[in-house]
């Protein structure tokens, strides 16, 4: 790997996606359908809910390939720095790649002018990402990422959905994505309140996440035998914290415990 | 036509290496120490903004003294390919010595074929998971490369400060940052002047660093630091 250099009117600045093509390293997106090669990896689920605090985004850990399933303990809940997180339902190949490319991005900024990205700014980045990704999307690769983080300069949660042409849409409450994500939706729907704090937030997330497990093939609930358990990660004032799987197991049976009968 | 004077290689090289020499010998020095906590740079720096101590990888710091848009470009190309090479093969694959080497070529390519040498002189440094594995590679205007073990001075001045540095250390080989910070800042300001927190710029490769070690230390950081060093 050399240094590469650049005369002044095609440097790329601080934008790694520019720093790449003009390497060469960005692949080309398929021109046809990928579903002629036979089923890729999907991944489903995933949520995000702001609470006073901050924000809290949840993924299962279930990936499918048609009807059969490819991996029990997928990660969908990534840090994009440290005070945001990306989480992803779609193909999941081109989804980590985006991520590790988003995450990749921010940094390289960061680096590169010595100061970090708005949060406002790091949603647009995603969303020119995902846009870029059309093609490939349209032969059957769709990534459809949730965007969450703290916005140190207002001091509040902030999320973002996406839809496949790199539509940006700012939410006020929660967000869902992925096949479980409709179930999910409505129990967050139904659990909401303006005054949730960090702890009941992450408990409505694990209860939406089982509900969606329960009405969706794609999505995958914890699994106690395997000692499987959603990532689950909070953003606040102290950044991207990821939720030990220890506290997640307590949680679980607190949600089963609220629900006598199990009707969760 | 016209015929060029002669002039002999050995008096353009040294003309071109007087000219960077003066060029670097105009800024201030910068001091690089291994210290227990990781490698501890300090620059006289009474700008803010303009940083001459800089992140370019997980464990690796850049610092550059002489002409800012010069060392500047150096250090946005090093941060470029650390970030490249990081992207297509692993984050671990990304080493100091493979980019000081880089950086070498550039500097050693620049200074024999182009009108003006670069007047630089940068560090490329990174920190190990035990002090005996930080590397600190010093290079020259010239593409000299220099690999240097505990302690690392930049600039005109090199040769005082660096006395200075060693007497204020001591023999101790790995002092803790408290020490190796007070060291610098009197190695950097010498007996006529005393430099503050505001006139300087700090940074720290962390060696218990999870990922990006790199940390600048505030004005605060800074006094509090030294602070505990004056009043025992």
């Amino acid at each position: 790997m050399h240094i590469p250099t650049f005369r002044p009117v095609d440097d790329p600045g601080p934008d790694f996606a520019a720093l790449l093509r003009s390497q060469g390293l960005i692949p080309e997106a398929p021109t046809s359908p990928v579903s002629n090669a036979g089923p890729i990896t999907h991944g489903t689920t995933v949520v995000a809910i702001r609470h006073t605090g901050g924000v809290v985004m949840a993924g299962d850990r279930r990936a499918t390939s048609g009807h059969l399933i490819s991996h029990r303990s997928i990660e969908k809940v990534f840090p994009a720095d440290r005070w945001s997180g990306v989480a992803i339902a779609g193909a999941a190949g081109p989804a980590m790649e985006m991520v590790k490319l988003f995450q990749l991005q921010l940094e390289h900024y960061e680096k590169v002018e010595g100061v970090s990205l708005s949060l406002e700014g790091k949603a647009n980045q995603l969303s020119g990402m995902v846009r870029n990704h059309l093609p490939a999307a349209m032969q059957g690769l769709a990534v459809v990422p949730l965007f969450a983080g703290y916005d140190t300069r207002r001091q509040v949660g902030r999320l973002f959905q996406y839809d496949i042409t790199g539509g940006r849409y700012e939410e006020n409450d929660y967000a869902t994505s992925g096949s479980g994500g409709l179930h999910a939706a409505t129990v967050i729907k139904l659990g909401f309140h303006d005054a949730l704090d960090r702890s009941e937030a992450l408990n409505l997330a694990l209860r939406a996440l089982i509900t969606a497990a329960d009405e969706d093939s794609a999505t995958g609930g914890p699994d106690v035998r395997r000692n499987i358990w959603p990532v689950m990660a909070t953003i606040d004032a102290d950044g991207f914290t990821r939720v030990d799987d220890s506290e997640l197991a307590d949680r679980y049976q607190a949600v089963l415990a609220e629900t006598p009968g199990g009707a969760l | 036509m016209s015929m060029p004077f002669y002039v002999a290689p050995e008096q353009v090289m040294k003309d071109r290496a007087d000219y960077a020499r003066k060029g670097i010998a105009r800024g201030r020095s910068l001091v690089a120490l291994v210290c227990e906590e990781g490698i501890l740079i300090v620059a006289e720096n009474p700008s803010s903004t303009l940083r001459k101590v800089s992140e370019i990888y997980d464990r690796i710091a850049f610092a550059g003294v002489g002409k800012y848009n010069e060392f500047d470009q150096l250090r946005i190309a090093g941060v470029r390919a650390a970030d490249l090479k990081g992207y297509s093969f692993s984050r671990e694959d990304v080493d100091a010595r493979s980019l000081a080497n880089q950086y070498a070529q550039i500097l050693g390519q620049v200074f024999t074929h182009e009108m003006k040498p670069l007047e630089v002189e940068i560090l490329v440094a990174e920190v190990g998971a035990e002090p005996d594995g930080d590397q600190l590679f010093h290079l020259l205007y010239d593409g000299t490369v220099l690999d240097e073990t505990a302690s690392s001075v930049l600039g005109g001045d090199a040769e005082t400060v660096g006395q200075r540095l060693s007497e204020a250390v001591g023999d101790d080989p790995h002092p803790t940052l408290a020490v190796a910070l007070t060291a610098a800042i009197s190695a950097l300001s010498g007996p006529e002047r005393t430099l503050g927190a505001a006139d300087l710029e700090v940074a720290i490769l962390d060696r218990g660093g999870i990922r990006r070690c790199f940390r600048r230390l505030d004005d605060a950081e800074v006094s509090a630091i030294t602070g505990e060093v004056h009043e025992p």
